[in-house]
């Protein structure tokens, strides 16, 4: 077990050196001075010529990326142009709306998926199998942006149940904070929640019709415990991977729907630093989504290790 | 000769079918007495895993099975699924044919052994369940049975896995074990080894055994009775020797044809035979049953005006009264 971890957490660390070269060659090869935007129509050279320095852009580009990778490691991913406040501050304020929301939509998500997803592979062709459908059909079409100005129209407007936007955090106010979570939450979730359902139900049918069920019943086992134990605890196996790909992809912020809800999350932040070329801000943002996307890889895969005998060992 | 275990009597046996209704098993009769082997032989399709499915009720949901199932005096195509629980796993013991699929690959050879023990009360509590589960594995042969509950399939051999489908099987004690196919996929060997173990068990435990095999060496070594399937039919059935002697219907002939001579001086568990492809042609789809014969497609004798139009019955041919040997031809020396 613990071999099996070690190595995947020294390959998690290559990449992630891989990917900090190349976020910061990028980063550097976007045409255009980031200083001289900055400063715009206030233009003199004694401060433009200031500004650079105290940025380290005057220094040859690896003498740059080696400032900014070791101070990375001890946390500090250097100043904001636009604001001058060290970069690590502004994400970390971004983390707990970012990390809300993406927990909430996997939450829903699975909530759609696992029991949609399973009651559709039980009965194929029933009515719920069409309603499943139906379900991640919508949820793949519609646009996130559109989906959440309808509900937003519906249960902020019309029924006035939740906030239209606006995010409240946990420590300040709990029931607030689930309170404004709801509508977000259930937009991207219902997107998520989709890709999962067909998911789950294709798994749950492979699981289905797998030769260890029919020993299972020949047991005498009743239908929910060969349901549990034999069907659903190997169809969980391929919809681990998924789920962690899905909860990736929401922790890199969901950058149209955090516009939508005024959620001041990770991707609205990202957007800002891309439109001021913001670099050390980008950096920093694209750096942690790179981080963020490793470590849940490496979770997935530990925890794939735990739930499947023949991984681990 | 007291009643026998499993009184099986038209069996018949009906799937749905992207093609059509298909009359997978059509009229079988059958019984295994305690301690007796019945061995069922017959070529890929001829429906002989459905005939025993259909049983335990294992089929799909859409399969109409008639005729009955008597054992224990009890028809078990008549019980409703909660009663068929109570026998499978229980009174009846299966065996499948692959080890590498038949057991589920996440689950510890212990959660996969205790679960039917628990699930018919067999023992009550996990530590009670687990200290039997050893035991069944020691009767299985597996070594180190304590420490194999911790296992999981993949950490076994093909064979050790086999023993502990079959120590699944027996976890309830059945009157009834069938076995279908159960060395088909083992190495040489090792079949020989799975087929002792099930010799050894039933005569311990007096377990009537039904037998589902390709091997015509198994089938001579362990079979009391046999019983040859073709298109869902029984084309002959009687006592091993009976019909290994004098194979009355041309399709039996045809498949101890395949033979090589020997085998009556081999006659011993394991001995590996050739399997059943020596008769041109191949089987009729189960949507698509002659009129006739089953067998009048491929038949090399077939020549009475009859065969293409009759079904003929199953009558006997020799055998004794109580054990008779019948077979289903026009050819046949009908013994009235
Ligand atoms: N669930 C099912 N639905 C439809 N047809 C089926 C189903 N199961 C089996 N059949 C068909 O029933 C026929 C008999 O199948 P069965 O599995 O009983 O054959 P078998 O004699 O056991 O063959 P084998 O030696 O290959 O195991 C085959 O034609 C098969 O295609
Ligand atoms: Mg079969």
């Amino acid at each position: 077990m613990s071999g099996f971890a070690l190595r995947r957490a020294a390959q998690s660390l290559v990449v992630l050196l891989g990917v900090s070269l190349a976020v910061f060659a990028l980063v550097h090869l976007v045409p255009g001075d980031p200083v001289r935007l900055a400063l715009g129509t206030r233009f003199d050279q004694a401060t433009y010529d200031a500004l650079r320095e105290r940025a380290g852009l005057d220094q040859p580009l690896p003498a740059q990326y080696l400032q900014w990778i070791g101070g990375a490691v001890r946390g500090d991913l250097g100043v904001s142009f636009r604001s001058g406040e060290p970069v690590t501050a502004l994400i970390l304020e971004r983390l707990p709306a970012t990390l809300s929301l993406a927990l909430g939509s996997i939450v829903v998500a699975l909530l759609i998926a696992v029991p949609l997803g399973t009651a559709s592979a039980l009965r194929p062709r029933s009515a719920v199998d069409g309603l499943g459908t139906v379900v991640s059909q919508i949820g793949i079409s519609v646009p996130e942006f559109w989906m959440g100005i309808m509900l937003i129209l519906l249960f902020a407007g019309t029924l006035g149940w939740f906030p239209a936007g606006g995010y409240v955090p946990f420590a300040r106010d709990p029931a607030g904070w689930l309170h404004s979570l709801v509508l977000p939450a259930v937009t991207t979730g219902l997107v998520s929640g989709s890709v999962l359902t067909r998911f789950t139900r294709s798994s749950v049918l492979e699981a289905l019709s797998a030769e260890h069920v029919r020993t299972a019943r020949a047991k005498g086992l009743g239908p929910r415990a060969v349901l549990s134990w034999h069907v659903l605890r190997n169809a969980m196996l391929p919809l681990v991977t998924v789920t962690g790909v899905q909860l990736a992809y929401l922790l890199s912020g969901v950058v149209v729907v955090e516009i939508v809800f005024a959620w001041p999350g990770l991707g609205q932040l990202a957007l800002q630093a891309v439109e001021a070329r913001d670099y050390p801000l980008l950096q920093g943002a694209v750096l942690l989504f790179a981080v963020v996307f490793l470590l849940l890889n490496l979770g997935v895969d530990l925890l794939y290790g735990r739930l499947d005998p023949r991984i681990a060992a | 000769m007291s009643a026998p275990v499993l009184e099986v009597a038209d069996l018949r046996v009906r799937l749905e079918t992207p093609r059509g209704p298909a009359h997978v098993v059509d009229g079988l009769d059958y019984a295994v007495g305690a301690g007796e082997t019945v061995a069922i032989v017959g070529e890929s399709g001829s429906g002989k895993s459905v005939s025993v499915l259909a049983l335990l009720g294992l089929l799909p949901a859409s399969a109409t099975v008639t005729g009955t199932a008597s054992f224990g005096g009890r028809d078990l195509l008549a019980m409703s699924e909660a009663e068929l629980r109570g026998v499978r796993g229980n009174g009846i013991g299966m065996v499948f044919q692959d080890p590498m699929t038949s057991l589920n690959p996440v689950l510890s050879v212990g959660r996969q052994l205790t679960e039917g023990l628990l699930a018919h009360g067999v023992v009550t509590g996990r530590a009670a369940a687990r200290a039997r589960a050893a035991d069944l594995l020691a009767d299985v042969g597996l070594p180190d049975p304590r420490g194999a509950l911790e296992r999981y399939p993949h950490e076994l051999s093909g064979g050790m896995r086999q023993r502990v489908v079959i120590a699944i099987a027996l976890a309830g004690e059945p009157r009834l074990l069938v076995a279908d196919e159960a060395t088909t996929a083992l190495d040489v060997t090792v079949q020989a080894q799975i087929v002792d173990l099930v010799t050894r068990l039933q005569a311990e435990h007096g377990t009537a055994v039904v037998w589902i095999t390709h091997d015509l060496g198994v089938v001579a070594g362990i079979a009391d009775r046999v019983l040859v399937m073709y298109g869902g039919r029984c084309v002959e059935d009687g006592g091993v020797d009976d019909v290994f002697d004098a194979p009355a219907h041309p399709y039996t002939r045809g498949l101890l044809g395949a033979l090589p001579a020997r085998v009556d001086a081999q006659r011993g568990p394991g001995r590996r035979a050739p399997d059943l492809v020596a008769i041109a042609g191949t089987p009729p789809p189960p949507t698509e049953l002659p009129r006739g014969c089953v067998f009048w497609p491929r038949c090399p004798v077939r020549g009475d005006v009859r065969c293409e139009t009759e079904q003929p019955p199953l009558v006997r041919v020799g055998g004794t009264d109580p054990r008779p040997h019948r077979a289903a031809t026009f050819y046949g020396r009908e013994i009235p």
